[in-house]
């Protein structure tokens, strides 16, 4: 086998912020050829970066992951040096289009026609207004798979509903399950899960409907809601509430059946998670931190005991860890078989010696940016080995290869695209 | 019987807890024979995990088992006989794919790693998930949801300043490992089923998280372009409104800020105050001054009106927002009802619950729950039965402690 598992798949990607993109991403590291199709005349904000060319004073107020621009600078094409965009751009290849025009349109219905798989996950009036629709492609190209990502459905009363990841994670409950026990939701850091759950299922989706196709020669519409797709996720939550009546409410760091926190170490925010779920592993942690007096107290002498004095223990729990390394003290009480592991901020997660011995963060480089550690594929294949074949496409960069190869226009041809402002990388000025 | 989209493809599902389990759930449901091997007397985990109908502790009855095991079969089998491993082994002669979760090294004691049953069926995919891998320094590790999202995901920039960070709700990286798996399983039974031959796919549920699209990537890459950590703090001060706000009854999160702000002074009623220019220039959304003057206007509007009142008004306005519903709020919300958000499953010893449903909707290729999750070791019988072996030798292979 030397072929890797997606090869020979193409797949038209008009995905926009992080949900539709990160789909994109484990297909393509699965080695299908995406084409993202874009447009200099118009930005999906919070895509290529909120704004085309953001101020200055915009980009130093932004955190991290949207503003986090190579040494905090836009340059002349910042939107090919978001870290947002960046994060999962590898592996794909990009052209533009002004779909809004007749000839637009035209060279969108040629790619369906060589096309296997189309992924969008705009909001449906995009959609609509450009007039891509299932039933459109299928005309052209009998066996397309089509995959719309709206956020609750395509049909129905939420079917124009707005949201972010997060706010649909809070239709679905999550919101009220998270969040330190003691403090009003409003005080709740932002989280793209829905993001993740949606983006993941939506490949694994996309696989199903190839697989079906090779025996059928059946192609299909897949409806894939981001908030349906992670409902799933919040299971244990609703089945609580299904199965026994109750409401569940946030834990913080607790669990609902084994004791669990997260414990200050030496160092400045350092921290160690530790999971204790029976008697045998608590036997096991008090052995390895020294057989303490404290724990020989009555109050923790068994399981269910402990877990009614939590406060007291964690206290306790905390006098050790204050004094330990918070890798060295997962080290010791792994070795123990007690569940733990230090709170990893990026850098240590760069930085950690496991990840390091499994090549997770491998270097690429694009002419935009430079040479920096990228995260890689979550897949270690024995035959045929995944990596970041490209670095993260830049805007256009592969108008040549798609025109020209993909779709065999002429010379001539290639020059009116460009000159009526289909062919190009850069933003239009107008667009800010 | 109307075909599914993975009709004809077996699966020999050696995994338990809560990833493994979704991967393979994801499968089943949308129609690969999924035969899921379980310890005799024992079974997975999870049976012991609730919620419990009454609160009473079940091995049939757990919530998480039977939400994670539908459409599978469930065949018992002791894997450290020779017996159950050479059981095991014919079970995959015919099958497609193997999905596996066990500790590494342990399917190579069982005889069952990849490099055995490549021999018996080279068109196998193997797929392994565990904690962190099948190589470096952690793979024999153990791991929890807390642990998961500590080591991997982004909880260190999870809650505030000065607490400590924050886990995520209960299960959500265990799920996100899960579906990642089932993409990687996917991806392999595709090439496999068009050239014959499978290979070994190593998943860590560690790297799952730290390519994760929840802001771990992003945040990582932002770290390599500018030497920044994301760290814990409240938004603040960073336009408006923003976040999550109080209501009249509950909690109501929305995002206005300079992209949307005529859309908020609409929604509003657009009251003069906010008709001044001031507002609406990107210095202005970062003046912590007008972002609490803002404040003071907009928290009696909000504290007025309900989470449902907020979302429709928010939404006519084109707004992204959503109410922070309950667990209630979710089971009884009309839209997520009659788009079968939720799914009733009868299940012959716990009851009838209702569940949550397909997670995507295949135009083709129905998704469907044709079994609930399997009693243990239910089908020990019929699947041994059509490799061969006679009911004489059920008897004795029970006997022995092998099924």
């Amino acid at each position: 086998m030397d072929k890797l598992p997606l090869q020979g798949i193409r797949i038209l990607d008009m995905t926009v912020v992080w949900a539709g993109p990160y789909a994109a991403t484990l297909l393509a590291d699965l080695g299908a050829e995406v084409i993202r199709i874009e447009s200099i005349q118009t930005l999906a904000p919070t895509t290529r970066g909120i704004m085309a060319r953001p101020p200055e004073t915009v980009i130093q107020n932004l955190p991290p992951f949207a503003g986090g621009y190579p040494d905090r600078q836009g340059g002349d094409r910042p939107w090919n040096r978001s870290p947002q965009f960046n994060s999962h751009g590898r592996n794909k290849l990009s052209m533009t289009v002004d779909l809004r025009t007749t000839r637009g349109k035209e060279i969108f219905n040629r790619l369906v026609s060589v096309s296997d798989i189309f992924i969008d996950n705009n909001v449906a009036e995009t959609m609509e207004k450009l007039g891509i629709s299932y039933a459109a492609m299928k005309s052209i190209k009998e066996d397309i798979i089509a995959i719309r990502m709206p956020a609750y459905g395509d049909s129905g009363d939420y079917k124009r509903y707005r949201a972010f990841g997060v706010h649909m994670a809070n239709a679905l409950g999550h919101g009220l399950v998270r969040g330190y026990p003691d403090m009003d939701p409003s005080t709740n850091s932002g989280e793209f899960v829905v993001d993740a759950a949606a983006g993941a299922q939506a490949a694994a989706a996309a696989m199903m409907a190839l697989i079906y196709r090779n025996k059928s020669g059946k192609g299909q519409l897949i409806e894939l809601p981001s908030a349906r797709a992670t409902f799933a996720y919040l299971s244990k939550s609703f089945l609580e509430h299904t199965i026994t009546g109750r409401i569940p409410e946030s834990l913080g760091n607790r669990d609902s059946t084994a004791i669990q926190g997260c414990y200050p170490c030496i160092g400045d925010d350092r921290w160690i998670a530790i999971t204790i779920t029976n008697d045998h592993e608590w036997n096991q942690f008090v052995t390895a931190i020294g057989n303490p007096t404290w724990a020989m107290q009555p109050e923790f002498k068994n399981h269910l005991s402990r877990r009614q004095h939590h406060d007291m223990l964690d206290e306790h729990i905390s006098s050790w860890t204050q004094s330990q390394d918070n890798q060295e003290a997962m080290h010791l009480l792994q070795s123990a078989g007690v569940i733990s592991g230090p709170i990893m901020d990026v850098r240590d997660a760069l930085n950690d010696p496991h990840l390091k011995d499994r090549n997770f963060y491998v270097e690429a480089s694009t002419p935009d940016t430079g040479t920096y550690r990228y995260p890689t594929t979550p897949f270690k294949m024995s035959e045929t080995p995944l990596t970041i074949r490209r670095g993260p496409v830049m805007l256009g960069q592969d108008n040549d290869y798609v025109y020209r190869e993909v779709l065999g226009v002429s010379d001539a041809e290639f020059n009116e695209l460009v000159q009526e402002g289909h062919i190009g990388t850069e933003y239009v000025a107008e667009i800010g | 019987m109307t075909d599914k989209a993975l009709s004809g493809i077996t699966v020999i599902d050696f995994t338990e807890g809560i990833s493994g389990p979704y991967a393979t759930k994801l499968l089943a449901d949308y129609g690969a024979t999924v035969i899921k091997i379980e310890s005799p007397g024992v079974g997975d985990g999870t049976r012991r995990s609730g919620p419990f109908p009454d609160d009473l502790p079940h091995i049939e009855k757990s919530g998480m088992f039977l939400f994670l095991n539908t459409n599978k079969k469930s065949v018992t089998l002791n894997l450290e006989t020779n017996a159950g491993a050479k059981i095991a082994q014919e079970l995959l002669k015919n099958a497609d794919a193997i999905v596996e979760s066990y500790k590494p090294g342990t399917m190579d004691r069982f005889g069952l790693s990849y490099q055995d049953v490549k021999e018996i069926n080279p068109k196998l995919s193997y797929i392994s998930i565990s904690n962190f891998g099948q190589t470096g320094p952690y793979k024999d590790y153990d791991l929890s949801e807390i642990v998961l999202y500590a080591m991997g995901g982004e909880m260190y920039s999870t809650g505030l300043e000065d607490e400590s960070p924050l886990m995520l709700g209960p299960n959500m990286s265990l799920f996100q490992g899960g579906a990642i798996a089932a993409v990687g399983s996917l991806g392999t039974i595709y090439r496999s089923q068009l050239e014959g031959s499978g290979q070994h796919v190593d998943i860590s549920l560690m790297e799952c998280l730290a390519g994760s699209i929840d802001r771990r990537m992003a945040t990582t890459l932002a770290y390599e372009y500018t030497g920044e950590i994301t760290e814990r703090k409240a938004l603040s001060a960073v336009g408006y409104p923003l976040g999550v706000y109080p209501c009249a009854d509950g909690y109501f999160e929305l995002v206005g800020g300079l992209l949307r702000w005529n859309q908020v002074v609409q929604m509003l009623g657009s009251p003069p105050e906010l008709l001044d220019p001031k507002w609406s220039t990107p210095e202005a959304m970062q003046d912590p001054e007008l972002n609490a003057e803002f404040d003071e206007i907009f928290f009696p509007w909000i504290l007025s009106k309900t989470k449902q009142e907020l979302w429709s008004l928010a939404q006519a306005n084109n707004i992204q927002s959503a109410p922070l519903n309950n667990m209630e709020d979710v089971a009884s919300d009309p839209y997520f009802k009659e788009q079968g958000y939720f799914t009733n499953i009868a299940h012959p010893v716990a009851g009838d619950f209702l569940f949550p449903g397909a997670p995507w909707i295949m135009s083709e290729t129905p998704w469907e729950i044709q079994t609930p999750a399997p009693l243990l070791g239910e089908h020990t019988q019929e699947l041994l039965s059509a490799i061969g072996y006679t009911p004489n030798d059920l008897v004795r292979l029970r006997e022995q402690n092998c099924i």
